[in-house]
Parts: structure tokens; sequence; C-alpha cells
């Protein structure tokens, strides 16, 4: 058979598919670079099919990586009939399904592993059969509450006069304020929007005011209600194609609900994502308008990813809504200039929406580095939102691609588990100890959403709770771990609780594994010893301190030498901002994370109000624990016996017992 | 969310006394064909609420012939072992939300992850 497919793909061949004759080599590289594809797919959880199908999923054929739907369609049609190709926004794959497996397998036989060039650069793609072809795009198809896009809202006579009345040659009026981003070029009117601290000066209003040539604009949105009063501050965005606007939700404590935006020049597609991970695409056509209120303004983050190209839906005319949840409908479409007039209204006092989590008025107060711990369990739980959990939140898809090697001796504990046990990681992360034993029931869970999300993508058992809360019955797990998890809770009180709920799950003769980050970073030399017999591989893999094994400083014991007692420390517990590249100098801390990779998702976290030209800081609340600390805090646990107690790599790590 | 996760989730709701089994409300459901590992399933079918596995695979339309009562000697019995395989491991609730008995209070599930989280004046 595959010599008759081979036969037909030789004539079959069109201009579009280079064919290369394949040396042994060539040969054994494009096998390797399948066995890649295929480990990637199994992440994606697509399943291929070792027996030839009617369906293939074309590796590197997605919108995602540039390839149009008509360009891939060509090629595809070469080897037969085409019933249906399903692109989902944003992947880098796409699936195909013939009218018959013949078909499929010719195209396997001619595509897999050929170069196509799209877009100005080379892709190779590589071609699998599957069973079933993924239909779940992942991106809901509703949009989100409170939002409207009004097609047609100007005429083009409209859209021509307010594009010419815009004065970008005026470098410094006095009525307006104008300024060169990174990425885009933005006029503001009425107020001046600062991008230092995301709001206005709500005691300086711009002289112009709103400009008259929008006057015809609102007075239209007056009418039709989409506002109940006049708008007082504009900021005009001119995106050329390739440039973008970070998601971020517009800062509650500077305007009212709704926000109005006005797409004039060319269409674009903004992303709009609920913090439980849900996204939807929404394509906003040329002289359509924007209505954001509610749950839309509130809640969802909205942004513009920077790319040349837009998935779209297939078809002439482009209509507003959703990018559709059929895959199979899926297009790119170019940008042009897009010149948006985004309309609001300054809030003269504190947001009170029912959004609190997103909500800077309604944010409890900054704790002010150098303050006093926390006393109250009120506190402390005040104090770990916004420097454990929201950071999480915000920081969890780059935290998540620092954290994929497992740590030796985690990996040790779980490989001595016995077949069939139930494990229960608690603080589970992006999941990387969920499947290193193949014959246990491993669960996780993590107060991040965005981080348990990361787990179920990978096909783990991945819930939601937090710490001192697992939703587990009592006694159901043989093993429990919590890596790297106690030292965020910022009070005696609380780390003892989280203990006691490990302990809670286990049934009797179970083991828990816990480790909790090291005051102590250089440790009797003993660790340097053993930081030299490794690999630079291991770094990334200490957890928590993947950073600061990086910033381990040598010169630590030398500043110190003659001081003597290593334990010397302030003696009154104090809150300090830890300065990367130095040795703890205090047990509760604030450690600084370099958000690298975009843009936080929503404003209103403890992020350093300057926002760099490398990314943001995020502060992370840690009690480092001193040697012997984690000990007597599981003295205080009862019907446990401590089995083991070691340091490694930088943390204390206890493996406890439960005796009844 | 498999149903093996399902049967030892419970709810901690403040004041809630027996938060056993959770009710699934599903909007959706997948069936994923896992590779059976008639040994893997033996072992955990002692770790099983059975009433609560069999009432939660009712629930979702996805009984499978499974008994009321555990059957003696499932070890040898590979048809059986089957069916759990199929009902514990292979259906997973995508959508939907998971209710607490006794409170009433729901837990939403959504790509598959059920959120346990409570609020403060929960816990």
């Amino acid at each position: 058979m595959c010599t008759t497919s081979s036969c037909t793909m030789e004539k079959s061949l069109g201009g579009n598919v280079k064919l290369v004759r394949r040396t042994k080599e060539e040969k054994k590289l494009l096998r390797k670079q399948l066995k890649a594809s295929h480990t990637l797919l199994k992440h994606e959880g697509i399943n291929t099919a070792s027996l030839p199908t009617k369906s293939l999923v074309v590796a590197n054929g997605g919108l995602g990586n540039g390839m149009s739907r008509e360009k891939l369609l060509d090629v595809l049609r070469e080897s037969g009939c085409v019933e249906s190709l399903i692109m989902p926004p944003n992947k880098p794959y796409a699936f195909v399904t013939y009218g018959c497996a013949e078909d499929a397998q010719r195209c396997h036989a001619s595509l897999n592993g050929s170069q196509l060039h799209c877009q100005g650069q080379t892709v190779t793609l590589y071609l699998s059969f599957v069973e079933k072809v993924g239909s779940e795009s992942g991106v809901c198809t509703e949009l989100p509450p409170g939002l409207k896009v009004l097609e047609d809202f100007v005429s083009a006579e409209e859209e021509a006069a307010l594009l010419e009345a815009i004065d970008w040659t005026a470098q410094s009026d006095t009525v307006t304020v104008q300024k060169a981003l990174k990425h885009r070029r933005v006029k503001h009117y009425g107020y001046e929007f600062r991008y230092d601290n995301n709001n206005v000066d709500k005691d300086k209003p711009l002289p112009g005011g709103l400009p008259q040539f929008c006057d015809t604009v609102l007075e239209r949105c007056l009418r039709e209600n989409h506002i109940d009063a006049t708008l007082d501050q504009l900021t005009i965005n001119q995106y050329e194609p390739g440039q973008g606007i970070p998601p971020h939700v517009d800062t509650h404590s500077a305007f009212e609900d709704t926000i109005l935006s006005l797409s004039l020049g060319a269409q674009t597609v903004m992303d709009f994502r609920h913090p439980d991970g849900h996204s939807v695409a929404v394509v906003l056509p040329r002289r359509s308008l924007l209505v954001m209120k509610g749950e839309s303004r509130y809640l969802w983050t909205h942004g513009i990813t920077p790319r040349k190209f837009d998935v779209v839906p297939a078809g002439d005319t482009v209509s507003p809504g959703t990018v559709t949840s059929d895959p199979s409908e899926l297009t790119l479409s170019r940008r042009g200039t897009r010149t948006s007039f985004t309309f609001r209204r300054v809030r003269q006092t504190a947001c009170d929406c029912a959004y609190p989590s997103t909500c800077d008025s309604q944010r409890p107060p900054e704790v002010p580095a150098g303050s006093a711990l926390p006393q109250g369990a009120e506190d402390a739980s005040r104090l770990e939102t916004q420097f454990v959990h929201r950071v999480y939140e915000e920081i969890a898809s780059h935290f998540s691609s620092t954290r994929h090697s497992p740590w030796p001796r985690v990996t040790d504990f779980l490989q001595s588990l016995p077949p069939g046990s139930v494990l229960a990681d608690v603080g589970c992360g992006n999941g990387k100890y969920l499947g290193i034993h193949p014959d246990a029931w491993a669960m996780g869970c993590d107060r991040s959403h965005s981080l348990v999300q990361i787990c179920a993508g990978r096909g783990l058992q991945a819930f939601v709770s937090d710490a001192l809360n697992v939703p587990l019955r009592s006694g159901v797990c043989d093993a429990c771990i919590s890596i790297a998890v106690i030292h965020h809770f910022s009070t005696q009180e609380r780390r003892l609780a989280a203990v006691n709920e490990l302990v809670r799950l286990l049934r009797p003769e179970g083991r828990a594994l816990i480790y909790v980050w090291a005051l102590e970073q250089e440790y009797n030399k003993q660790r340097s010893k053993y930081l030299k017999e490794k690999d630079v591989g291991q770094e990334e893999s200490n957890e928590p301190g993947a950073e600061q094994m990086k910033d381990y400083n040598p010169d630590y014991s030398q500043e110190h030498a003659g001081k003597g007692d290593l334990s010397a420390r302030p003696s009154e517990p104090r809150l300090i901002v830890h300065t990367n590249r130095t040795a703890f100098n205090s047990q509760d801390l604030l450690v600084p994370w370099h958000l690298k990779g975009g843009a936080p998702k929503a404003s209103g976290v403890s992020r350093d109000s300057k926002p760099s030209e490398s990314g943001s800081v995020f502060h992370r609340y840690y009690h480092v624990f001193r040697e012997g600390e984690l000990e007597e805090l599981c003295r205080g646990v009862k019907n446990i016996t401590v089995q083991t107690s070691y340091y490694d790599q930088g943390n204390w790590c206890v493996i406890l017992q439960k005796t009844l | 969310m498999k149903l093996l996760t399902h049967n030892m989730l419970t709810s901690h709701v403040k004041g809630v006394m027996k938060g056993y089994p959770l009710l699934i409300k599903a909007t959706e459901v997948k069936v994923n064909e896992v590779e059976f590992n008639p040994q893997f399933v033996s072992r955990m079918i002692p770790k099983l609420e059975w009433t609560a596995f069999v009432q939660a695979a009712d629930g979702l339309g996805q009984l499978n012939d499974l008994p009321n009562e555990l059957v003696p000697d499932y070890e040898k019995n590979e048809e059986f072992l089957r069916k759990v395989h199929r009902v514990l491991l292979e259906v997973e609730v995508l959508e939907g939300c998971l209710q607490c008995p006794e409170s009433g209070r729901e837990f939403p599930i959504s790509r598959g992850v059920p959120n346990m989280l409570l609020n403060e004046d929960e816990t």
C-alpha cells in the first residue's frame, strides 16, 4: 500500500511542496523530530493513532504558525478530497480529514517532513494520523457579559473626518498630551492617562477638554443610551500591524463603568480573558464601537496581541463578535493601521464594583515593607492574598516555564511509594510531580487557577483549593507532598494548620514529605560542594529558590567570617524586601519575582509602580525556616512521627508518618 | 475531573457535618479512552466509597451496568474490572458544578477543573 501511495505522491506533487530526496541522516532527523512533535501533541491532549485513519494532525500547520487556511488547503488538496480542515485559533497545528484513509495516507507520505513557506518563514510539517479530530477550541463562544460590538457605528465619511482631525504632528501643544509608547502611538484629551501608575491626575484636567470633532459620536452614544452622562477622557491609540497592547483591566479607581472604543482605519481582534482562564477573541470590525460595561469592564482583561495577522472567521465579510467556536471556519487576516478612540469617564469617588478581586479601590491596603508581621489570622490572610495568591496568579505561566525539572529527592520519595498508592500534592504548581509514579493515583491542588489550569491541560487531575482546607476525605491518601508551600504562610498558627491538614489526609502509616525554604542558603559548605557536583541544569529545579541559586553570593561566608554564628538575626521580626544576590537577613521576606515574557494580566496587585523595560517585578511573601524549625513545627502535630529530616538544595525537609 | 477524583472529594463548608458525596451537575462530559490496567483498578476499588461511586456514575448516565454492591473476588473478574475502569478512569466531567449535599453550596467545574475554594466566611 505504501508503494502505491508514494507513486501517486510523485505524480501529485505540485509547485507548493518541496520534495527532497532524503539521506539516511535526514531520515533519522525526521524521525527524531516527529517524536518530538508527538510529545508536544500529547501535551495538548492530542493522541496520535498508530494505524492510518482518515484524519491527520498537521503539526506546524496551524494558524499559530502563521499558516493561512487557503495556503494549507491548496497543499492538502493535492492528495485528495478534503472533507474538513480544522484550524484551532493560536495553535501550532491543524486537523485535516479526507474522504478516505487512502487519501490521508497519500497526504502523509507526501507532506510529512516537507517544508512550506508562509508569511516569510519556512516551516516543516509533521503529520500523524489521529482517531478523533479535536474540535474543542478551548475558547468559549459567548461575548463576555456586558460587552457589545456595534457594527457601522460611524460612516466611512465620519471615519475619514475623525482620522483627519487628529494632529499627530503637534508635539507640545497645551491641550493634549502625546506620547510615543514602545508599542504604539498615543494621544490624550481631557485628562492625561499616566502609564507609571495606571491612573489619571484627577485634579489636573487638560485645558482643552474633549475635542469638538468627537461631539457627533458622543451625542450618538448618549442618544442610543450606551452612556447616561457624557464622557470626559479620550485616549487615541494608533497601532501599526505588529503592534498591540498588553492585557489589562482599566484601573477601577480611575474610570467609571462604561468604556467605549471606536475602531477606525482597520479591524483588529481583541482578546478578553476571565480570571478563571477562559478567553474570548473578539473581532472589532473597522468603524465599529466596542462597549464595555459591568463584568467585561471590571473583571475581564482585554488586550491586543502584537502580531501582523489575526485569526478571523473565513469568508468575505467580517462580522463583529467572537472568533467563532468553529475552527473549521477560521483563517488569517492581515492587519492594517488601526486607530482607536477610547472614551472614558474619570471617576470621582472610590470604586464599589462587585469585583473586589480586580478592584484597586477595594484592595486591602499595601503592606509596607518594614512593617511588623501579621498578628491575627485576618491580617495573615490579607497578606497572603496580596503577596502570595495574587502574585502566583499573575506570574503563573512564567513561573511554570521555570519549573519543569523535578527535584531528585522528591522523585525518590514518590518512587518509593507502592503501586496503587493515592497521592495528594498540596500546592502542586504546574503539576510536575503528578506524573512521576506510573502506578499511583496522583491528585494535585493549588490556590492558583492559572497553575491548576496548566495541570489540567496536561491531562493531570487537579483542583483549585487552599492548603488549609483541602477538599479531600480524611485518611484517603497513602502519601502527601507539600513542596515549597508552607513557607508562604505568614504565622506560626497557619504553618501548623497546614501540616495538620496534610496529616488529616493521610491514612494511618501514610507518609508526608514537606519541603520549605531554608534561611541557611549556605549551610556548612556541604551545599556548595553539592552544587559543584551538579550540572548547570539543576539550577532551574531548585524551587522555590531557582533565582536564589543563581544569586547565591559566594562572598557571603567571607563577609560574615568572624561574626561566627550564622544565625545572628535581627531580634524583632519585620517584613523586609529581599535583595536578590544577597543572603537572607530575615526570616520574613518579600522576595522579588521578575516577570519575563508578557505583561501581567490585571492591574491591582503588588507590582512595582514603574513597569521597567524588561518586565514587571512582583513580590512574594516567604517565611524562611531556620535549622530545626520545621521539626519543631511538626512536634506540635499529634499522631505523627518524624521519620527523617534533611537539608536539600537550600530547603529544610521532613518525612513524617501518621501513627493513628 | 475523573470519577476516581470525585470519589475522594468532599465539601468543607463551615458548619457542614457531612459534605459527602458531592452531587455532580454536569453540562459537559467526555469519555476518553485510557489503557486498561486490571491491577491498578483492583488496587483502587478498596479505596472507593462504592455507593458514592455508583451514584455518581448513574447521575451522569454512565452506570455501565455497575452493581449496587461490590462483587466478591473482583480481582479475578476482568469483565467487572473493565466496567469499573471505564467509569472510574475514562469518564471525565469538563463543565458543570459539584454541589455540597448539606449546605447546597455549588463548586464550579470549568474546563475539567473543580474550583473548591471557599470564601472567607465559609471557613
